[in-house]
């Protein structure tokens, strides 16, 4: 086939789909039967993570899909806070996710049940969800409950000899109100608003506080972390996606946190979205995070056991990161192979750039020229590699 | 009583006719942009759900970005 052949066929093919997507607005319909393998690849600060991830969707009736997913990462090294009290760590986490859904004219009802498991901790959530088309399908609203139960657990034998400590459970409770409208033939807004309540044990056992201690040769001490248990969060994201005047998209959103720990952080995105031939598609995109620290967040505490509640948690220091990204999905097989009626093959990169603002460098902690307190703050990149290929039947 | 029943008659019209008289301004036939696969919201689920995991192992922030899978994400 040549490439002339290839680009007409392809063509063919997104004006098909946007057809159907069309006749989507008339009727709900469900996303075409797919087939995913997934390679992902993190390192940063320490830690070297690869993920390997396989996902099948099969639709049985036009209105009936069942989902199946299967996700394992393994973990090397340790991060910087973990290494203030624990050696190099060796992990894998297993998830397994099962989802099926039902479209009844414009109503598409969705369950899904996730497991993950680690050696020294275990989170089962089963979610429900509700999605409605409304107002001549310019308006496309979405509910959705999630529950999720924790075990948590700590290794207090090695990497490869673990003894694991059952410490508590947690329960978390999500809620989600969606809206996604639109509002003209180029422009699509969204509104997405979640409640997240957590009871339990929500510490991390891997972390310590860190309190001035005079008798100690190195000026501090280590202490164990007090969370409260409970919390909430209100989190909303405001988004828009544009279709330029020639064939590309442009999408920006902002998103407002805050939480009952004090935590509040502003995120901002920008994408873009520009394809090629109908071969090629090439998105870049842009993301800023900040937030402040939690109120019971120190890097150092003026003695053991200051305040009821104490936390050293990297997550919980005022910080704030930028990510640079990049993504370029390729189409094949546009004439099918076998069951396959055409395949995307994907490779992602982003670079992430993490300052943290009170959060102290532990390779510096305990030298001669630096007193406790006083030690440079931490900062780190990290570089997160994606490589999928999806192919549709 | 009457104009009880007059102000009851008037929402009941009022509230139907609100719901009959929505027209969409975009037409399904004007669409087509809107339907492009660059314009979806998430092209790539399983991609946006493991950074989201990445993110809300690191970040104090958490929800409504879709899913972000479970675990810790302790070490």
């Amino acid at each position: 086939m040549t490439l002339g052949s290839a680009r007409r066929t392809l063509g063919r093919l997104a004006v098909l789909t946007a057809l159907l997507l069309v006749r989507a607005t008339c009727a709900d319909v469900l996303p075409d039967d797919r087939a995913d393998l997934f390679y992902s690849k993190y390192s940063g600060g320490g830690m070297d993570i690869t993920g390997e991830s396989a996902l099948v969707r099969k639709k049985f009736t036009e209105n009936f899909a069942v989902e199946a997913s299967y996700f394992i990462d393994k973990v090397s090294g340790a991060s910087i806070d973990v290494l203030s009290q624990a050696s190099q760590i060796r992990d894998e986490r297993k998830q397994k996710t099962g989802t099926v859904e039902y479209v009844h004219d414009k109503t598409t009802y969705t369950a899904s049940f996730v497991n993950s498991v680690e050696r020294d901790y275990k989170a089962d959530t089963a979610s429900f969800s509700l999605k409605q088309d409304m107002f001549g399908d310019l308006t496309t609203l979405s509910l959705a409950f999630a529950n999720t139960n924790d075990t948590v657990g700590e290794n207090n034998g090695t990497a490869f000899a673990p003894i694991i400590a059952w410490l508590g459970h947690a329960q978390s409770r999500s809620y989600d109100v969606d809206l996604s409208q639109i509002i003209t033939k180029n422009f699509i807004g969204g509104v997405n608003f979640n409640v997240i309540t957590d009871q339990g044990y929500l510490a991390n056992p891997y972390r310590s506080v860190r309190y001035i201690d005079t008798g100690n040769p190195k000026g501090y001490s280590l202490g164990t972390q007090v969370y409260p248990d409970t919390r909430t969060s209100t989190a909303i994201q405001i988004e828009g996606k544009y279709y330029l005047p020639y064939r590309a998209a442009i999408t920006g959103s902002f998103r407002y946190f805050r939480d009952t720990w004090s935590i509040v952080g502003n995120t901002y995105e920008l994408d873009y979205t520009h394809p090629i031939s109908n071969i090629w598609i090439v998105e870049g995109r842009l993301r800023y995070y900040k937030q402040n620290h939690a109120d019971f967040y120190s890097d150092l505490f003026q003695y053991a056991d200051e305040y009821r509640f104490e936390g050293r948690d990297q997550d919980l220091a005022a910080q704030d990161n930028y990510t640079i990204g990049a993504k370029v999905t390729y189409a094949f097989l546009p004439n099918g192979w076998k069951i396959f009626k055409r395949a995307t093959a994907t490779f992602d990169v982003s670079r992430i750039t993490f300052h943290y603002l009170d959060f102290r460098n532990i390779k510096f902690y305990g030298l001669p020229q630096y007193q406790p307190g006083d030690e440079p703050l931490y900062q780190f990149n990290a570089t997160v590699y994606q490589i999928y290929m999806s192919m549709f039947f | 009583m009457h104009h009880a029943r007059f102000a009851l008659l008037g929402a009941c019209v009022l509230l139907t006719s609100a719901c009959s008289n929505i027209q969409p301004w975009v037409k399904p036939y004007e669409r087509d942009r809107l339907a492009d696969p660059i314009m979806a919201w998430d092209r790539d689920a399983i991609s946006s759900a493991y950074l989201d995991h990445i993110r809300e192992a690191r970040e104090g922030s958490r929800g409504a970005t879709g899913s972000a899978g479970g675990g810790c994400g302790c070490n």
